[in-house]
């Protein structure tokens, strides 16, 4: 019955990481606008201009 | 003729305004004006007109022509360096308050702003908050070019003095949510362990490994211990500090108790304790707060007079050059130019030009004042019509309206209103709670002394205020967002209550109980024929001043050619048309006598035609839609209004009123503070004050509950408790009436929890209570108390039509 010490260190530890990933997801501000990104992802990309090479094009001018 | 006939039926493309007579035509779309027209042309030669698809009409009208010159001071580089928030040798990054931002083809539009000017690199949107975060390169652009971009589009990003004044406003904290996160991990995993301890066949476990899973759970329990309950001890304390009893202080006590009686079971091998429903608890309250918190991001409820100046001004050097300069740097003799529509941000003298100046938000007189030559105007006014030019006499914050701010009231304490509903009623449950607990204690210790001690903290634990700690927030939480639905923002929960109490409502005049941007404008005289009053109608066109623009917007009808136009500066107008002479103006430049001009203190235009004095327009406000119908339901309240105009509306006033109203005018922003101080003192009334302007923020401060009435929420109001989107004024009435309905539904939860929290004391007192018991007893309760709540709100909501 003793590997139940390890099971419950394993799962408390699976745990932790959740939360570690929680913090961090607060931390790089995931949960400070809820709106917009729900808005966004339904804007098409029109053709000619995606929007992430332009910007990739820029960065590397 | 193709015009002709498209008239009065098209709205503009753009921003969707009604075109009025003469829409302009061009790409096969109608447009209401030449601004609205420009932005669709910069956009299609863009490819960006999926800006229209997405919304309709989703512009902002172009209508008020923006001077690009203002934005000069922008290339200050001390200005920019308080605007960004980042900057490398390739680029910057700062962030924009855009107030304008309405919809998702705003969103689109926003983030596509790189394919307008290439040296922007990326722009995201924070659509609740109304923010852009902007990253451009500065070699290839500029802040002033960004800026002009923007406005250019319509989106002209609000940069206060407030912005430039020191650092940025301080990041939303996350505090909250980190604190939610430590204890939603610990409360799951706490749970988990306490399961053995729920069932009957892993009886077997629990004695095999009890102490390991009361370590581990207290060690779980350690961090919500310290950091995610902090709030609830600290505000607790500061209620004992000041000799109060406020709801955290219940909520605490039962905190603690569970806290350390779990903590000596586990230390002394007695049983599990209860930390799961200790980290439960917190979680559960947590959520609560979260939700309260996050409701209005965008709302500044404490904005003050720094937010409501502009940014830059337009000095004149010696040579008469103008420049733009940063308002913070404006020193006395500075000479400066204010244009149409610009506020005024520093006592000055004017020096040359007409000046009108609009002091509705600062002082509650309904129509702009003229100024002439050598008059001092104070900072705060609003000049319509032409451009004028200045001398600074005082430092910004040396001005009159300023002074104001400095009053004390302004650093009013909040804590005299920790005497809430739910404190009183926690004080009483409280002490209720100790009786019990110490009833059990003196009952058992001589019986039987474990049983005594099990009974004692069980007491605690069980009544533990599941229902006052949560009953009170998820009303008062749920109200506020039925109330935010509504387009009533209040700024926190305590406002509920304190509407709930109110029994006396103070108005403010202009601007609240009157349509801001409306007069109604009526004809007295010789009635006029049609071709007189085209000629009138001709010559007012002519005059860019705002009286004569509000009379020519109330008359219709077509033009006809004017000569020998002349306007005479605080005087009148003259011109001539088809060979009558019509002169327009004051009653002393028509040399009309003083005994014959009616109600001197009505702002009254004359006419005359060929030398006949004709009749006089008068100028009345216009009342709010649904004002009847607000006052009609708060007869069994004490009504007052308190204005900054003069008396002459007070007829008509009197006439919606009631006789028992007060009516209070010439009010400056100190007597109106006076007065509410007055009523609270005196009277011991709960007073509402209503108002708008800046000479309403001392009286809405001073009031019990302050509500500051917005055409546009994310404009510049007042600080106060409250905001009421002009648009939802009619229901006023039904907001009080729904805050007092909210009481009885806090009462009616509480005695919900109170059945359970009998059951529970009686078996608790006997000495019956298990682990399994409160481990059932306690989420049932708390769920219970949380549903219900949430749902009779609702229901109460729906009755009333919320």
């Amino acid at each position: 019955m003793y590997i139940i010490f390890i099971l419950i260190s394993i799962s408390v530890l699976v745990a932790a990481a959740f939360l570690a990933a929680f913090l961090w997801a607060v931390r790089s501000g995931q949960y400070d606008d809820d709106y917009t990104p729900a808005v966004r992802m339904l804007f098409e990309n029109e053709v000619g201009g995606a929007p992430k090479n332009d910007k990739i094009a820029q960065k590397q001018q | 003729m193709e015009a002709a006939l498209q008239t009065n039926i098209q709205n503009c493309y753009h921003c969707g305004d009604s075109c009025g007579d003469e829409p302009i035509v061009a790409h096969e779309k109608a447009f209401c004006c030449d601004g609205c027209k420009a932005v669709y042309e910069l956009l299609e030669e863009n490819n960006l007109c999926t800006y229209y698809n997405l919304e309709e009409s989703p512009g902002l009208t172009g209508k008020k022509p923006v001077s690009e010159a203002r934005f000069a001071y922008l290339d200050d580089p001390g200005v920019e360096a308080q605007l960004i928030n980042f900057r490398s040798d390739k680029i910057c990054k700062l962030t924009f308050y855009i107030p304008q931002m309405h919809c998702s083809s705003c969103i689109w539009l926003l983030e596509n702003l790189f394919k307008l000017n290439p040296g922007i690199a990326e722009t995201t949107v924070n659509f609740m908050r109304k923010e852009v975060a902007l990253t451009y390169l500065h070699e290839k652009t500029s802040l002033r070019e960004v800026v002009e971009l923007l406005t250019r589009i319509g989106y002209e990003p609000a940069i206060t003095l407030a912005d430039t004044d020191g650092k940025k406003t301080t990041k939303r904290s996350r505090a909250l949510i980190y604190k939610l996160g430590i204890a939603g991990f610990a409360f799951g995993n706490v749970m988990l362990l306490a399961f053995p301890d729920y069932l009957d066949f892993t009886k077997g476990l629990q004695n095999n490994f009890g102490s390991f899973f009361g370590y581990l759970s207290i060690i779980l329990s350690i961090p919500v211990f310290f950091y995610s309950a902090r709030g609830f001890f600290t505000s607790a304390w500061e209620g004992i500090r000041q000799r109060m009893v406020n709801i955290d202080l219940p909520i605490s006590t039962g905190l603690l108790a569970l806290f350390f009686v779990s903590l000596f079971d586990i230390l002394t091998g007695r049983g599990p304790g209860y930390l799961d429903s200790f980290t439960g608890l917190v979680f559960f309250m947590l959520i609560g707060k979260y939700f309260q918190q996050r409701t209005y991001d965008t709302l500044a409820f404490d904005r003050d007079y720094t937010s409501y100046f502009p940014v830059s001004i337009t000095v004149l050097k010696e040579d008469g050059e103008e420049s733009s300069t940063a308002v913070r740097n404006l020193q006395v003799g500075d000479r400066i130019r204010i244009r149409n529509q610009e506020l005024i941000p520093a006592d000055a003298i004017l020096l040359h030009g007409r000046a009108m100046i609009d002091y509705s938000f600062v002082s509650g007189e309904s129509e702009p004042v003229e100024k002439v030559v050598g008059e001092v105007i104070y900072a705060g006014g609003r000049q319509v019509g032409e451009s004028i030019e200045l001398e600074v006499v005082k430092e910004v914050s040396q001005g009159y309206l300023t002074q104001l701010w400095n009053d004390t009231v302004f650093s009013k304490n909040e804590a005299q209103y920790l005497h809430t509903y739910s404190n009183i009623a926690g004080k009483y449950f409280i002490i209720v709670t100790l009786l019990v607990a110490a009833g059990a204690l003196i009952y058992w210790v001589p019986r039987d002394m474990d049983i005594a001690m099990k009974a004692f903290t069980s007491v605690l634990i069980i009544a533990c205020p599941c229902a006052l700690s949560l009953a009170t927030p998820f009303v008062h939480g749920h109200t506020m967002r039925v109330f935010g639905r509504n387009k009533f923002y209040l700024k926190n929960t305590g406002v509920v209550e304190r509407l709930a109490k109110i029994d006396t409502v103070v108005f403010d005049k202009t601007g609240t109980l009157t349509e801001p941007s409306e007069a109604e404008v009526t004809y007295t005289g010789k009635a006029l024929s049609q071709d007189q009053s085209q000629a009138i109608l001709s010559v007012l066109r002519h005059s860019t001043h705002p009286l004569s623009q509000r009379i020519s917007e109330a008359m219709k009808g077509s033009t006809a050619t004017v000569t020998g136009f002349q306007e005479y500066t605080g005087k009148g107008l003259v011109g001539e048309v088809n060979g009558m002479l019509v002169r327009v103006g004051s009653a002393a430049y028509l040399g009309v006598p003083a005994d014959k001009q009616n109600d001197t203190l009505k702002t009254t235009v004359y006419v005359s035609i060929d030398g006949v004095l004709l009749g006089y327009y008068t100028f009345f406000n216009v009342y709010r839609d649904g004002l009847n119908k607000v006052l009609g339901d708060l007869k069994d309240k004490k009504i007052a209004v308190l204005s900054g105009d003069n008396d002459h509306e007070a007829a008509r006033l009197r006439e919606l009123l009631g006789n028992e109203a007060e009516l209070n005018f010439n009010q400056s922003p100190v007597q109106k503070l006076e007065y509410i101080q007055k009523l609270k003192e005196q009277g011991q009334h709960q007073v509402l004050m209503v108002g708008d302007g800046l000479n309403d923020a001392g009286a809405l401060k001073q009031s019990d509950a302050g509500i500051a009435l917005s055409n546009s929420v994310t404009n510049f109001s007042p600080s106060c408790d409250a905001i009421l989107d002009a648009e939802s004024f009619d229901k006023l009435s039904t907001f009080l009436n729904f805050s007092k309905k909210t009481m009885s539904l806090i009462l009616l939860t509480f005695a919900v929890s109170l059945v359970y929290n009998v059951v529970g004391l009686t078996m608790a007192v006997m000495g019956l209570f298990t682990p399994i018991v409160s481990a059932i007893l306690m989420p049932i309760s708390t769920l219970s108390v949380m549903t219900f709540a949430t749902l009779s709100v609702r229901y109460a909501a729906k009755k009333a039509g919320l």
